[in-house]
C-alpha cells in the first residue's frame, strides 16, 4: 500500500472534527476574514488549508499558523463548506508534537507539554508553573511582567502558593497509564 | 429545588475565586443546589487536545462519570471546562467504541461513563433553569443606570451545539436587563480574548485584549461582565500590559456576571469576592451593601 500523503494524514487525524474533509474547501477565505489572530500568522487559515491539500508538509509544519490558533472556533461556525477548521489546527498541533517538528522559538508547544505534565502529576493545574514556559523562550521582559502581575494577584489572594492536587491521585495515575502506558510511573 | 453537580475547575480555586464565591451565593439565593464533584480533575483547557485526544477525553470523562454517580447534570462556570465537558459527553455518547476504551481506564478509579447526564454552562442554568422572571422577582437592588458590556467570549457559544444562534446571541443582555443593569451594544462581544495565547503568543493576545477594551470603552461601558475566568484574567489582569504595549490608558473593571447578579439580589459585596480586582470595581460601589 502506498504511503498516505501529508494531506491524507492530516485528514485522518481529525477524530473529533465531525465536519467535512479539507478537500471540500472552496478557498473562499471566510476563515481568514473571521480569524482574530490572522495578522500574526505566517499564512492565513485559508492558505494553510490550500498548502495541506498541495502536500506542502515542510512549509506547513514550519509555519506558526496552527500554534497561533486560539481555539475560538469562529472560523468553524462560519465555514460555508462546514469544515471544522479549529479542529484542523488541533490536528496540526498534535502532528507537530508527535513529529517533534515546529518553528523555533514558539512558546505554544512547550506550554502545552508543560501543562499536560503538570496535570498528570497532580490532577489539577497550577498557574505559577505554567508561566515558566517563558523560561524556554527569549521573553525575559515578559517573564518580569508576569512575575509582577503574579505578585499583585497573590496580594489579592488570587494566586496559589502550593500546587493543588486531587485526592485519588494513585487511581488517577493508573487510569492515565491505561491510555498512555508510558506515563505509568510519572 | 434544582440540583446540579458542580465542576468549578482549576481557575476558580484561586485566580477566579470571586467567580466561585459569587456562584455559590447567587445559586443558593435562587434555590439552586450545587453539589461539588467530590474529586474533580482539570479539564485540560485547550492543551490536552494539543497533545493527545484519547488522554483528553479520558480526563474529561472522569469528571462526567463522577456526576453520573450522583445522577446529576453537570454545571461548569468556566467556558473551557464547559466546552470540553460538553463535547466529551457528546462524542462518547456517539462513539461506543471510544467510550468502552475510556471506561477501561476509568475502572482504575471505580468510575463508569454511561452517557446519562447533560452538561450546562452556569449562565444557561440561570437563564433557562431558573428563568429570567424568577431572577427579576428576587432583585432587591436593581443595578439601575449601570452600563455593562456583555462579553460572551468564545466557548460558551462555539463550537455550535444544537440549534443555538452563534452569531446573534442575546441571553447575556437579557440577564443583565433582568437585574436592572443597562447592557450596552458591544459589537465585539463574541470575539476571542486570546485565551492561552496570552502565555504562548503574547503579542497577538495583547492586541486582541486591546481591541476588546477599546470597543467597550467606545460604547460607554462602565464595567465589562464576563462568564469565563480566562476572559476575566486576560481582560483585567493584562490591562496594564496592554497600556504599556500600546500607550493606551484603559482602566475598565472586569467582573463576573454572577457578581453583578449577587449585588442585585442584595448579597453583601464581600461575599461575592468584590474587592479582589486589580482594576478597582468602583462603578459598583453605589449598589454594594
Amino acid at each position: 500500500m502506498a504511503k498516505p500523503s501529508f494531506s491524507d494524514e492530516i485528514a485522518n487525524l481529525l477524530h473529533a472534527g465531525h465536519g467535512n474533509p479539507l478537500r471540500t474547501c472552496i478557498q473562499c477565505g471566510t476563515c481568514s476574514g473571521t480569524c482574530p489572530v490572522v495578522e500574526y500568522m505566517d499564512h492565513t487559515p485559508r492558505r494553510i488549508i490550500g498548502m495541506i491539500r498541495a502536500n506542502l508538509k515542510d512549509e506547513v509544519l514550519a509555519s506558526n499558523t496552527y500554534w497561533y490558533c486560539a481555539s475560538c472556533y469562529h472560523c468553524t461556525v462560519r465555514c460555508p463548506a462546514q469544515i471544522d477548521i479549529a479542529e484542523t489546527m488541533y490536528a496540526l498541533k498534535r502532528y507537530s508534537i508527535w513529529k517533534h517538528v515546529h518553528q523555533e522559538g514558539l512558546v505554544g508547544p512547550v506550554f502545552s507539554e508543560t501543562f499536560v505534565k503538570t496535570i498528570l502529576r497532580s490532577g489539577r493545574s497550577f498557574e505559577p508553573i505554567l508561566a515558566t514556559s517563558y523560561l524556554f523562550s527569549s521573553g525575559a521582559r515578559e517573564l518580569i511582567q508576569e512575575a509582577f502581575m503574579g505578585t499583585k494577584m497573590m496580594l489579592k489572594g488570587r494566586m496559589p502558593v502550593l500546587p493543588p492536587r486531587i485526592k485519588r491521585l494513585d487511581n488517577f495515575k493508573r487510569m492515565v497509564s491505561r491510555v498512555i502506558p508510558l506515563e505509568a510511573d510519572s | 429545588m434544582k440540583e446540579f453537580a458542580y465542576f468549578p475547575g482549576c481557575s476558580l480555586e484561586k485566580v477566579g475565586l470571586s467567580y466561585h464565591l459569587s456562584t455559590v451565593e447567587t445559586t443558593r439565593k435562587l434555590g439552586v443546589d450545587l453539589k461539588e464533584l467530590e474529586d474533580w480533575n482539570c479539564c485540560g483547557a485547550t492543551t490536552y487536545f494539543h497533545v493527545d485526544e484519547l488522554l483528553a477525553y479520558t480526563l474529561c470523562a472522569r469528571n462526567l462519570a463522577m456526576a453520573e454517580k450522583d445522577n446529576l447534570d453537570l454545571v461548569a462556570p468556566c467556558s473551557a471546562c464547559y466546552k470540553n465537558s460538553y463535547f466529551t459527553n457528546k462524542h462518547l455518547k456517539e462513539d461506543p467504541d471510544l467510550a468502552e476504551h475510556i471506561n477501561y481506564a476509568l475502572e482504575e478509579d471505580n468510575l463508569n461513563f454511561s452517557g446519562q447526564i447533560e452538561v450546562k454552562h452556569l449562565i444557561e442554568v440561570f437563564v433557562h433553569d431558573v428563568g429570567l422572571e424568577e431572577i427579576r422577582n428576587n432583585v432587591s437592588m436593581p443595578l439601575e443606570g449601570l452600563r455593562v458590556a456583555p462579553y460572551y467570549g468564545c466557548q460558551i457559544l462555539r463550537p455550535r451545539k444544537d440549534h443555538e444562534d452563534v452569531e446573534q446571541a442575546e441571553f447575556f443582555e437579557d440577564l443583565l436587563s433582568a437585574i436592572g443593569a443597562e447592557p450596552i451594544p458591544y459589537p465585539l462581544k463574541l470575539k476571542c480574548c486570546g485565551g492561552s495565547l496570552i502565555l504562548s503568543s503574547r503579542e497577538a493576545a495583547l492586541s486582541m485584549v486591546r481591541n476588546l477594551l477599546q470597543n467597550a470603552e467606545d460604547n460607554g461601558a462602565e464595567v465589562i461582565a464576563t462568564a469565563c475566568p480566562m476572559c476575566q484574567v486576560n481582560l483585567e489582569c493584562y490591562q496594564q500590559q496592554v497600556n504599556q504595549e500600546f500607550g493606551t490608558r484603559f482602566s475598565v473593571p472586569v467582573v463576573y456576571f454572577t457578581q453583578l447578579m449577587g449585588l442585585a439580589l442584595g448579597i453583601p459585596a464581600k461575599k461575592l469576592g468584590i474587592g479582589k480586582e486589580i482594576v478597582a470595581a468602583t462603578p459598583l460601589a453605589p449598589y454594594a451593601r
